[in-house]
C-alpha cells in the first residue's frame, strides 16, 4: 500500500478517472454530487460534505429545486437508506447485512462518497487480513534507521479516517479473523487508536465513521463478538421486491454478459428468464408467486446474481450445442445446480417443489419434463 | 380553567380566544377514533370547558349501559355490541379501548355527574340498514373479509324469541333521562373506527362497508404512527371520513395536497405533533373543523353514494339531538363528542323539519345493546374486527405515558427483548433512541413515531433481523391486552343463540347427565350432532361424545350430555368469538388453526370443522394445514397426518359435506410424503426403523382411502419399490414395502421369494434379516397365514435360520420372536407343524405349468371335497353332493371362495383350500376377520371350522 503518512495525500492512483475500468464513486457522479452540496441549505454534521437529507437524496434519486435530476443508485425500500444514512449520523457504525448481490458494497461506496467525498477508505477483508490492515504497520526500513516514530509508522485506512474524520469501509467484515475483528471494538466505543509502541494515540475527529458489509449466510464465519455487534446499527439490504424488477435485472445483465462471451442474443429467450427468476424467487421465499402454496425453501442462497448464471449458461449451451433459442432444457441442469448444493436435504426440496408447483403449472409442462429429466 | 367558549368559535374567530360572542354554540370535538391525542385533547378540553352534559357519537340505546363503564370490573378494551334481537347474527360493534377519545368523555362526564349521551341513529335503524343492504355488502366485503360468510346471517333464525330486550335492570336510572328510547345499556362508542362493523355472520366487521358506521377506515390505517403522545394537546380528528378509503378519503386527500403520502402521518404531523405550543385545549379542534368544513363543502357537492344518504340521515338525526340537549342544558352547556368528519354538518343550521322529515320512514328491527370484552387483537385490523388501528398497544402505550413516550417505549421493547433471551443492554436502548430520534429529524417530523421507533428497534436492538421485530409487534405494538366487563352486563347474542337452537332441536340443558344417541340420518339429529361439536370447538363442554353402544356405523353417535352452570360462564367468554354459535365456531376454528402447535392438531382442527359443518372455517384451516404440510420436514408428522385427513374425507362422504378442498390438500401431502418419505428412511436406527414401518402402514392405508386421485397409488406403489430396493432402508422397513407390493399383486410370480432370497442371503448381517422377516410377516397383518400357505416363503425363511452362525442367533432371537409370537396361536401351531415335517414333502417344487407358485401342482381332492358343502350351504344349492364338474376346479373355486368372502367375510380361513387362501391372506382385514371368526361359533361358522380342521388335517 502505499499510502503516505500525509492526511491530506491525493488518491493513491494517479490514475485518471476516465481512463479507469470502473471510476470511484465520487468521480463518476461528481456532478451530482456537486449540484447536491451547492445547493443543500440544511445542517450538516461535522465534516459532512452535504446533510443527511442531501445524502439520501444522492442514494433515492429525485429532482433538486434547480430541476437537476439525480439518478437512483439504490433502488429499493426508502426507509434502508433512511435507517443507514442517520445511523452515520449519529456516530454509529453501520453494519450493511445481505445475501451476496444485494448491493451492499455499492450503498456503502455510495454512502462513503457522498458523506465524505471519498470512498477509497477501504479495507477488504478477507481470513487473512492482518490486525495492520485495521491498525498501523510500520515501515521497517524507517524503524530500523531511526526507531519507532511517527515516520516509521504506515497507517491503515481506519486510521486515516479517524484523522481526517472521514467515513472508512470494511469490506465482508464476518470473514475477517474475529481476534482481528475485535480490534474495531475500541475504535468504535472510544474513537481513537492507541499507539503503545510510541506512547501515543490517534484519536477520531468528528465525522469520523464507519461501515461495514457482511454476508448474510455467512454468519458462521467468523460471528461477531457481541461486544463488537453492539456498536453497529444493522441494516439488512433485501432482495428485489417484485418479480418484474428482477427480470429485469436479470435480463439486462444477461444480455451485456453475453456481448462479452460474443454468445448470440436470444430473442425469445425472455419467457425462460422469467421461468427461472420465478423459480429461485419462490423457492427463496418460500412460498409461491400466486402466494397460495408454501414451499420449503433449500440451503443455497438463490440470489439475482445466480439467476443471471443461470441464463448466461443456458445461453450458452443453446447457442453452441442447441438451436440459438434458450429453451427449458438449456436452463434446467443450471436451476438444479443451483437450488441443490445438499445432495440430501435440497434434493427433496427441489423434488416437492417440482411435484407440488411445477407439475401443476399451466404451460410448463416442458419445463416440468427437462427439469424431471436432468433430476432423475 | 374558566374558559366558557368552545372550541369552535376558536376556530371560526380565528384568534381563538375567549369569544362572548360565539357563547351560545355547542363545543363541538371532532376526533380521529382511537386517537389517543384526540382523546387527551378531549379531555383538556372537558376539563377547560366543563359542560353540563356530554353527547357522544354512538347508538342511544345504550345511554342505559352508561353507568356500567363506571363499574370497577369495567376494563377497556370493551366494545358495545348492537345486535338484532331475532336475528344476532346481525350486529354491529362500537369497540373503545382506554386512548379512544369517546370512552375518555364518558369516563369524564361519569366522574363528574355530567349526564352521558349517545347521539348517533340508533341502532335499530343502522341494523335494518345492514339488511337492506345486505346483498350489496356481501360482495364488498366477501373480498375484504376472505370469505368469512356473511352469508351466514342465518335468515332462517326468526324465531321470536327477540322479544326479551335484556334490558339490564338496575341500570334504568341512567344519568341521562331517557328520551323515549327503550334502549338497552350500551355506551357508545366511538365510532370505533370501523366500529359499526357490518355484523356479518362471522361477526367480523370489516372497516369497509358498514353501512352505518362511518367507517373510519382512514382513521388509523397504516403503521401507526402514533400520535406521538408527548405533547399536550393535539386534537386529533377522527375523520372517520375515509369510509372506504377508495371512494373518498378527506385525509388522504388533505394530505396528498401537502405532499405527505401517507395521510395518518400527515396527521400526526399537522394536527396532532403542531400543536404542542399552543396552551389553547381548543385551538386543535378549532383547526380541524376548519379543514373539514372546507372538505365537506367540496364533499357534499358530488356525494351520491347511499353511504352519503346514510351519513345525512345519521347528521340529522345528532342536529336534532343537539338541539334538545341544547334546550335542556342551555346552549354553551353541552359538548358533542364525534368523528371530526361530523362537525361541519353538526355546525350547520338546518331547519327541524327538514331533519324530521330525513328521518321518516327508517327501516326498522329490535335491536339489543350490550358490553362486550374486547381484546386489543381485535382492535388491529388483523383481528378481523377491523376497527382499524394497527397499533393499539402502541397508542396505549403513547395515552398512558405522561411523558418521554419513546424512551419508555424503547425500554419496554429491550425489557421483553430480554425476556426472550435476547442480550440487550442499556448501551442499545440509549442508541436507539438516539436513531430513532435522529431518524424523526431527516424525514421531518416533530417527534420519532411508531415507524421511526420500528425502525430503530429492527437496526438496534434486533441486529436487523424481522424475527424479533415480529415478536415485538404482536406482544407490545398489538398487545394481549383483554378487556373485561361487569357481570352485570347484558347477555351476548350467542347465549340467545344457543336458546333459540336449544329450543328448536329440542335439546334442553339440564344438569343430569343423560346418553343422546343420534342418527346422522336424520335431519333433525343430524343437526343437534353439528351443534354439540360447534360448542366442543368453542370450549363448551357440554355434550362429550361416547362410544355408541351396538351398530359401529358412522351415521351414529352418542353423546353425554350435561349441563353445568359454569357452562354459562363460557359461553358468555365464547361471546367474543362472535354472535351465532355458527359465527363463532367457525370464527375460533380459524383463530385455533393458525395457532396451532403442529401439523397433527390441524388436521384433528379439519376434522372437528367437518364433523361441526363449518364450511366457511374450512379454507383457512385447509390452508393452514398445507402450509404446515409444507413447511413440515418431518415426514413421520407427515405421514401422522394423512390418515386423519383419509378419515374426515369419509366423514365428509357420510355427511354430506363438500370436502373437495380437503381431498386436494390430502394428495398434496400424499405427494410430499411420497417425496420424502426415501431420503428420510435412511440411517435409522431400531426405535425410529419401526416408527418408520407404522407410517408406510399408515400412508398406506390412506392412500388406498383417497380413491378421487387416479394416479396416487401408482406413485405410492413406485415409492414402495424404491423402498424395498434401497440397501440404506433398515430391513424392518424394506421388508413391509415388499409385503405391501406384494398383498397389492404388484409383484411377479416368484419375485417375493426372490427378493426374500436376496434378503436373507448370506451376505446380510443376520440381524438386518431378521427386521427384514419381521417387517414382511410381522405383526397382526396376516404375515402368519402368508408363511402358512407360501410354502417356498417359509422354506426360505427355515433355510435362513438355519445358517445363522451360533453366536449370532441369540441376538437375532429377540427379533425373531417378536415377530413370530404376535400370530395367533392356531397359526403358530400351523408353522410349527409344517416346520417339523420339513421340507419337500408337499411338492416344494412347483412344476413348470403350475398355476400360483408355492403351492401344489395338483388339486387336493380330498380337501376340496371338505369344502364343498359349506360352499353349497352359502349359496343355498342344497346338500346334494354331486360330483364337479368343472373343468378348472382351481379357478372355479378362487372365483367362489371371493363370493363367499365377500359376502360374509368370514370365511376366508375356513374354505381356504390352497389355491383361495393366498386371496385371503391377501387382504389383512379379511384376513383377520377370518381368524377372529373361525374362533367363535355360530351357524356358517361352525361350517367355516369345518374347512378350518380339513386345512388343519392336511398340515398332519
Amino acid at each position: 500500500m502505499s499510502v503516505s503518512v500525509d492526511p491530506t495525500s491525493e488518491k493513491p492512483s494517479g490514475t485518471e478517472p476516465a481512463e479507469a475500468l470502473r471510476p470511484h464513486a465520487e468521480d463518476a457522479f461528481a456532478a451530482e454530487l456537486a449540484a447536491l452540496a451547492a445547493q443543500d441549505d440544511r445542517p450538516r454534521p461535522a465534516r459532512w460534505k452535504m446533510s443527511p437529507w442531501a445524502v439520501a437524496t444522492y442514494l433515492l434519486g429525485g429532482v433538486l429545486p434547480d430541476g437537476t435530476a439525480i439518478s437512483p443508485k439504490y433502488v429499493g425500500p426508502r426507509r434502508i437508506v433512511e435507517v443507514a444514512v442517520t445511523t452515520l449520523a449519529t456516530d454509529r457504525a453501520l453494519l450493511l447485512l445481505g445475501v451476496p448481490g444485494t448491493a451492499k458494497t455499492w450503498v456503502s461506496e455510495h454512502l462513503a462518497a457522498a458523506v465524505s467525498g471519498d470512498s477509497t477508505l477501504l479495507v477488504q477483508g478477507t481470513a487473512g487480513t492482518p490486525e495492520e490492515a485495521i491498525r498501523y504497520g510500520w515501515n521497517y526500513a524507517q524503524l530500523l534507521a531511526h526507531g519507532p516514530s511517527r515516520d516509521a509508522l504506515v497507517p491503515s485506512p481506519v486510521m486515516r479516517a479517524m484523522a481526517e474524520g472521514a467515513t472508512v469501509r470494511v469490506e465482508e467484515l464476518t470473514r475477517i479473523p474475529a481476534d482481528v475483528q475485535d480490534t474495531l471494538i475500541t475504535v468504535l466505543s472510544e474513537k481513537t487508536l492507541p499507539i503503545p509502541e510510541l506512547g501515543q494515540e490517534v484519536q477520531a475527529v468528528r465525522g469520523f465513521n464507519l461501515i461495514a458489509t457482511a454476508n448474510d449466510r455467512d454468519r458462521g464465519v467468523n460471528e461477531l463478538s457481541s461486544a463488537l455487534r453492539r456498536r453497529f446499527n444493522t441494516v439488512v439490504l433485501p432482495l428485489p421486491e417484485s418479480v418484474e424488477a428482477e427480470v429485469d435485472i436479470v435480463a439486462r445483465r444477461v444480455d451485456q454478459l453475453g456481448r462479452s462471451l460474443d454468445l448470440p442474443p436470444a430473442p425469445d429467450g425472455f419467457e425462460e428468464i422469467r421461468r427461472v427468476v420465478t423459480v429461485f424467487r419462490e423457492l427463496r421465499d418460500g412460498v409461491t408467486s400466486d402466494g397460495r402454496t408454501k414451499v420449503k425453501s433449500p440451503s443455497g442462497t438463490l440470489s439475482t446474481a445466480e439467476a443471471i448464471s443461470v441464463v448466461t449458461g443456458g445461453l450458452a449451451l443453446a447457442a453452441h450445442f442447441g438451436d440459438g433459442v434458450l429453451r427449458s432444457a438449456d436452463v434446467a441442469a443450471g436451476i438444479l445446480g443451483a437450488v441443490v448444493r445438499d445432495p440430501a436435504a435440497d434434493r427433496v426440496v427441489w423434488q416437492e417443489y417440482l411435484e407440488a408447483v411445477v407439475r401443476e403449472r399451466a404451460g410448463w409442462t416442458d419445463f416440468y419434463r427437462a427439469c424431471r429429466e436432468v433430476s432423475a | 380553567m374558566a374558559a366558557p367558549v368552545s372550541a369552535e368559535e376558536a376556530a371560526a374567530s380565528e384568534g381563538g380566544g375567549p369569544d362572548p360572542a360565539a357563547a351560545g354554540r355547542p363545543l363541538l370535538l371532532g376526533v380521529r377514533h382511537h386517537g389517543p391525542g384526540s382523546a387527551r385533547a378531549v379531555r383538556a378540553a372537558l376539563e377547560a370547558a366543563r359542560p353540563r352534559t356530554v353527547l357522544i357519537e354512538g347508538p342511544p340505546e345504550a345511554d342505559v349501559l352508561i353507568p356500567l363503564a363506571a363499574d370497577g370490573d369495567m376494563r377497556p378494551p370493551v366494545a358495545l355490541l348492537a345486535h338484532a334481537v331475532d336475528e344476532p347474527g346481525r350486529s354491529s360493534f362500537w369497540p373503545m379501548a382506554e386512548f379512544s377519545p369517546e370512552w375518555v368523555a364518558l369516563r369524564w362526564a361519569l366522574e363528574h355527574g355530567v349526564p352521558a349521551r349517545f347521539i348517533d341513529l340508533p341502532a335499530t335503524h343502522t341494523l335494518a340498514w345492514q339488511r337492506h343492504e345486505e346483498p350489496e355488502e356481501a360482495e364488498e366485503e366477501a373480498e375484504e373479509a376472505e370469505g368469512s360468510g356473511e352469508a351466514e346471517g342465518r335468515p332462517e333464525s326468526a324465531e321470536a324469541e327477540g322479544g326479551c330486550a335484556v334490558r339490564t335492570p338496575g341500570l334504568g336510572d341512567g344519568p341521562a333521562p331517557d328520551r323515549g328510547r327503550t334502549v338497552e345499556r350500551g355506551e357508545g362508542g366511538a365510532g370505533a373506527g370501523g366500529g359499526s362493523g357490518v355484523g356479518q355472520g362471522s361477526g367480523r366487521a370489516e372497516a369497509s362497508a358498514d353501512g352505518p358506521g362511518d367507517a373510519d377506515g382512514s382513521g388509523a390505517d397504516d403503521e401507526g404512527r402514533g400520535s406521538g403522545g408527548v405533547d399536550g394537546g393535539r386534537g386529533s380528528g377522527g375523520v372517520d371520513g375515509g369510509r372506504d378509503g377508495l371512494r373518498r378519503d378527506p385525509l388522504g386527500t388533505l394530505a396528498e395536497v401537502a405532499g405527505y403520502d401517507d395521510p395518518e402521518r400527515w396527521w400526526e404531523d399537522v394536527v396532532e405533533h403542531r400543536a404542542t405550543g399552543t396552551k389553547d385545549p381548543f385551538a386543535p379542534f378549532a383547526a380541524l373543523e376548519e379543514a373539514m368544513g372546507a372538505l365537506r363543502e367540496t364533499y357534499d357537492r358530488d356525494a351520491a353514494t347511499p353511504e352519503d344518504g346514510r351519513d345525512l340521515v345519521r347528521e340529522a338525526y345528532m342536529r336534532i339531538q343537539l338541539r334538545s340537549a341544547q334546550r335542556e342544558f342551555g346552549a354553551d352547556g353541552v359538548a358533542v363528542v364525534c368523528g371530526a368528519w361530523h362537525v361541519p354538518a353538526l355546525r350547520r343550521k338546518v331547519a327541524l323539519a327538514a331533519d324530521r322529515a330525513l328521518l321518516k320512514g327508517l327501516p326498522k328491527v329490535r335491536a339489543d345493546l350490550t358490553w362486550v370484552p374486547w381484546t386489543h387483537r381485535r382492535l388491529a385490523r388483523a383481528g378481523g374486527y377491523g376497527a382499524g388501528i394497527d397499533a393499539p398497544g402502541w397508542y396505549a402505550h403513547l395515552f398512558a405515558s405522561r411523558d418521554r413516550p419513546v424512551e419508555r417505549w424503547l425500554t419496554r421493547v429491550a425489557v421483553l427483548l430480554r425476556e426472550e433471551d435476547r442480550i440487550v443492554s442499556s448501551a442499545h436502548v440509549i442508541e436507539a433512541v438516539r436513531l430513532a430520534e435522529t431518524l424523526a429529524a431527516l424525514r421531518g417530523r416533530p417527534l420519532p413515531g411508531l415507524s421511526e421507533t420500528t425502525d430503530a428497534v429492527r437496526a438496534v436492538l434486533c441486529e436487523g433481523s424481522d424475527v424479533p421485530l415480529a415478536l415485538v409487534r404482536d406482544r407490545l405494538v398489538v398487545g394481549d391486552v383483554l378487556g373485561e366487563v361487569p357481570a352485570g352486563a347484558p347477555a351476548v347474542p350467542l347465549q340467545r343463540d344457543l336458546d333459540r337452537l336449544q329450543r328448536r332441536l329440542r335439546l334442553r340443558p339440564e344438569a343430569a347427565e343423560r346418553e343422546l344417541a343420534l342418527d346422522l340420518r336424520k335431519e333433525n339429529d343430524a343437526e343437534r350432532s353439528r351443534l354439540l361439536h360447534r360448542l366442543r370447538l368453542l370450549g363448551v363442554e357440554w355434550g362429550e361424545p361416547a362410544a355408541s353402544h351396538g351398530s359401529t356405523g358412522t351415521f351414529r353417535e352418542t353423546w353425554r350430555l350435561r349441563w353445568e352452570p359454569e357452562l354459562a360462564v363460557r359461553v358468555a367468554e365464547a361471546g367474543v368469538w362472535g354472535t351465532t354459535v355458527l359465527a363463532a365456531a367457525t370464527a375460533k376454528a380459524e383463530t385455533d388453526a393458525a395457532a396451532a402447535g403442529g401439523l397433527a392438531q390441524v388436521t384433528e382442527l379439519a376434522e372437528r370443522c367437518l364433523l361441526a359443518a363449518l364450511p366457511d372455517a374450512l379454507p383457512t384451516v385447509m390452508r393452514v394445514l398445507a402450509d404446515r404440510a409444507a413447511l413440515d420436514t418431518d415426514v413421520g408428522h407427515l405421514a401422522q397426518a394423512l390418515p386423519a385427513l383419509a378419515r374426515s374425507l369419509r366423514y365428509g362422504d357420510v355427511r354430506g359435506t363438500d370436502t373437495g378442498a380437503l381431498a386436494e390438500v390430502a394428495a398434496g401431502l400424499a405427494e410430499r410424503i411420497f417425496v420424502g418419505l426415501p431420503p428420510a428412511c435412511v440411517s435409522l436406527d431400531a426405535d425410529a426403523a419401526d416408527r418408520m414401518r407404522r407410517h408406510v402402514d399408515a400412508v398406506h392405508g390412506a392412500v388406498g382411502m383417497l380413491d378421487e386421485h387416479v394416479d396416487l397409488p401408482a406413485r405410492w406403489r413406485a415409492v414402495l419399490r424404491v423402498l424395498s430396493r434401497r440397501d440404506s432402508v433398515p430391513g424392518v422397513v424394506r421388508g413391509r414395502a415388499v409385503r405391501l407390493l406384494l398383498d397389492e399383486g404388484e409383484l411377479e410370480p416368484g419375485e417375493a421369494a426372490r427378493v426374500m432370497g436376496l434378503a436373507l442371503s448370506p451376505g446380510t448381517p443376520p440381524g438386518d434379516a431378521a427386521a427384514w422377516i419381521e417387517g414382511f410377516v410381522g405383526g397382526g397383518s396376516g404375515g402368519g397365514l402368508l408363511l402358512v400357505h407360501d410354502e417356498r416363503l417359509l422354506a426360505l425363511v427355515d433355510g435362513w435360520l438355519t445358517t445363522v452362525p451360533a453366536d449370532v442367533f441369540t441376538d437375532v432371537l429377540p427379533l425373531l420372536r417378536r415377530t413370530f409370537s404376535a400370530y395367533e396361536p392356531g397359526v403358530r401351531r400351523t408353522l410349527g407343524e409344517l416346520v417339523r415335517r420339513g421340507p419337500g414333502k408337499r411338492g416344494r417344487e412347483p412344476a413348470a405349468h403350475a398355476g400360483t407358485p408355492g403351492f401344489a401342482t395338483g388339486l387336493d381332492e380330498r380337501r376340496a371335497d371338505a369344502v364343498l358343502p359349506v360352499i353349497r350351504l352359502l349359496l343355498g344349492l342344497g346338500p346334494d353332493p354331486g360330483t364337479a364338474e368343472d373343468p378348472d376346479p382351481g379357478t372355479a373355486e378362487e372365483g367362489m371362495a371371493r363370493d363367499v368372502t365377500s359376502r360374509e367375510g368370514t370365511a376366508s380361513d375356513g374354505t381356504a383350500s390352497d389355491g383361495t387362501a393366498y386371496d385371503g391372506a391377501a387382504d389383512d382385514r379379511m384376513g383377520d376377520y377370518g381368524r377372529g371368526d373361525g374362533a367363535r361359533a355360530g351357524g356358517v361358522k361352525a361350517d367355516g371350522e369345518t374347512g378350518g380342521g380339513a386345512l388343519a388335517g392336511v398340515g398332519a
